[in-house]
């Protein structure tokens, strides 16, 4: 077995290449959050049973805490840092989360929000069935599941009218 | 932070080049607690029992940059073939799988969560370990208690006085696949070899999958179905997502004109390996289901599983769950 050590490891992070030395036995979680200084996803469990450290791969949410960053270097990952707008402006679902204060203690949230924008990036009409389908892997411990709801509710009608508008011009 | 333990980290770009890693750890069996080295497809299962020091390879064999083990490939003569790398979302969704093996979409679907569904993979699914409440705990837990028969001890927890271990096999697509009659491609440098999927798990919960020293599980072959299969799988757990199968009933039967000229059954969660119901398949074979006789072959499934104290929910629930699930599965296909 040969010695484990840090190396250099090129990520794609929020459309910007960050190269940083890390141990291949970490965890994306712990290079986000050690290494990339992005602290936006949270640990929970680490064990894959709440989805606070959820990030996208590819467009596609998965936990940050199973996936090896190794494994990571060929994927495009979004994090919670990643989804604010080019213009400065916040993504629709977290005004929506601001407005509907889906938010108690916060802990759930950026993982909420990336489940949630993983859902509207398919589908800007989701049924409130849908909304619970893709939110299933996200645990809120202050419950606050009934307005986390609503304001992908809201996200969406906004994101539906922004689509509208940009079709008409 | 919960930290991995040091491990060796080494990607393969084919199956080949896994085969000669495994190969280099004489006695290496994946999944075995006690491996030198170990295959990792999604990591869903592998990283949190090595998180919690369940497993400690000194390698891990990476198999997610393989491309031979992706894509799905369906022919209405030979069936359906799916790479054992294919996520299980991909599975969950694919209009042909829906269409063709509904019940493999279903029991796909209810698979933990949205995100463990886009990482884990289908044959990481089938390569599952089985489950019990003195085993996945964390490595202070099970010191605290002494360790299990699974994890090297001499006495199993749940049943002391038993001879072997009653560790809980709990991979929603293993019933499915049993009961259409899947076959799985399994590759090792010697060559290549089919075996039923049935014939994959034994009545060992501390090696409960029958693969050899460095052989990698490759393909899936669903085969084709002739009109007239229906086929559905009912999953019980706690809540609606995250959990593991506190029951499972998988259902498949073919009918010509209303009565029934093949049935498969197949119960998950209750024993060490998914639990075929031949008796209650032969009930219900050349029939036309009715309520009584829907109500008998779930007394049998009642009457077969004989779960042990080591998952959640009693025993007793458990088997009245498995009656119910039974009886509801086969209204599902008459209704």
């Amino acid at each position: 077995m040969t010695a484990i050590s840090k190396q250099l490891m090129t990520f794609r992070v929020n459309g910007e290449t960050r190269q940083v030395a890390a141990s291949p036995t970490h965890t994306l979680l712990e290079v986000l959050r050690e290494e990339l200084d992005l602290t936006g996803t949270k640990h929970g469990c680490e064990l894959g049973h709440c989805g606070a450290c959820t990030v996208l791969l590819d467009g596609k949410p998965v936990l940050s805490c199973l996936a090896l960053a190794i494994e990571a270097q060929d994927r495009e990952i979004t994090t919670v840092e990643g989804l604010a707008r080019d213009d400065n402006t916040l993504h629709p679902l977290q005004q929506a989360f601001a407005e509907r204060g889906a938010a108690q203690c916060g802990y759930c949230t950026p993982g909420f929000l990336v489940s949630g924008v993983a859902l509207l990036a398919q589908n800007t009409n989701p049924t409130r069935d849908e909304i619970k389908a893709a939110l299933a892997g996200n645990l809120c411990r202050c419950t606050g599941y009934t307005k986390i709801i609503e304001a992908v509710e809201l996200a969406a009608t906004r994101l539906r009218k922004e689509h509208e508008m940009t079709a008409s011009t | 932070m919960m930290r991995l333990p040091k491990f060796e980290y080494r990607a393969a770009r084919s199956v080949a080049e896994a085969l000669d890693w495994m190969g280099e750890f004489s006695g290496a069996v994946d999944k075995d607690p006690s491996a030198r080295a170990m295959l990792m497809a999604g990591g869903t299962d592998v990283l949190p029992n090595m998180k919690q020091r369940i497993f400690t390879p000194q390698v891990i064999v990476g198999l997610r940059a393989i491309p031979e083990l992706r894509g799905m490939v369906y022919d209405p003569a030979q069936g359906l073939r799916i790479g054992a790398g294919v996520p299980l979302n991909e599975l969950a969704t694919a209009p042909l799988v829906r269409e063709h093996y509904p019940a493999l979409a279903i029991a796909a679907e209810a698979i933990s969560t949205p995100q463990l569904r886009e990482m884990g993979t289908i044959g990481g699914n089938l390569c599952l370990d089985t489950r019990c409440n003195y085993y996945n705990q964390s490595e202070f837990w099970r010191k605290a208690r002494e360790y299990c028969l699974k994890k090297g001890s001499e006495i199993c927890r749940v049943a002391p006085n038993g001879t072997g271990c009653y560790a809980v096999s709990s991979c929603d697509t293993a019933p499915v696949l049993i009961a259409f009659g899947a076959t799985v491609r399994i590759a090792s440098r010697e060559g290549d070899r089919i075996a039923p999927v049935r014939d994959l798990y034994h009545d060992d919960g501390i090696h409960p999958v029958r693969l050899h020293a460095g052989e990698v599980l490759t393909d899936i072959y669903l085969p084709a179905l002739a009109d007239g299969w229906r086929s559905t799988y009912e999953k019980y757990r706690v809540r609606g997502s995250f959990d593991f199968p506190i029951a499972g009933v998988a259902a498949a039967a073919r009918f010509d004109d209303a009565i029934c000229t093949e049935a498969r059954l197949v119960l998950q969660a209750v024993t060490t390996h998914p639990l075929p119901l031949p008796e209650a398949e032969a009930l219900l074979i050349g029939q036309r289901w009715t309520p009584e006789l829907i109500e008998a072959a779930a007394g049998i499934a009642y009457k077969s599983a004989h779960p042990m104290d080591n998952t959640s929910g009693t025993i007793a629930l458990r088997r009245r769950i498995v009656k119910a699930y039974t009886r509801r599965a086969l209204e599902k296909l008459v209704a």
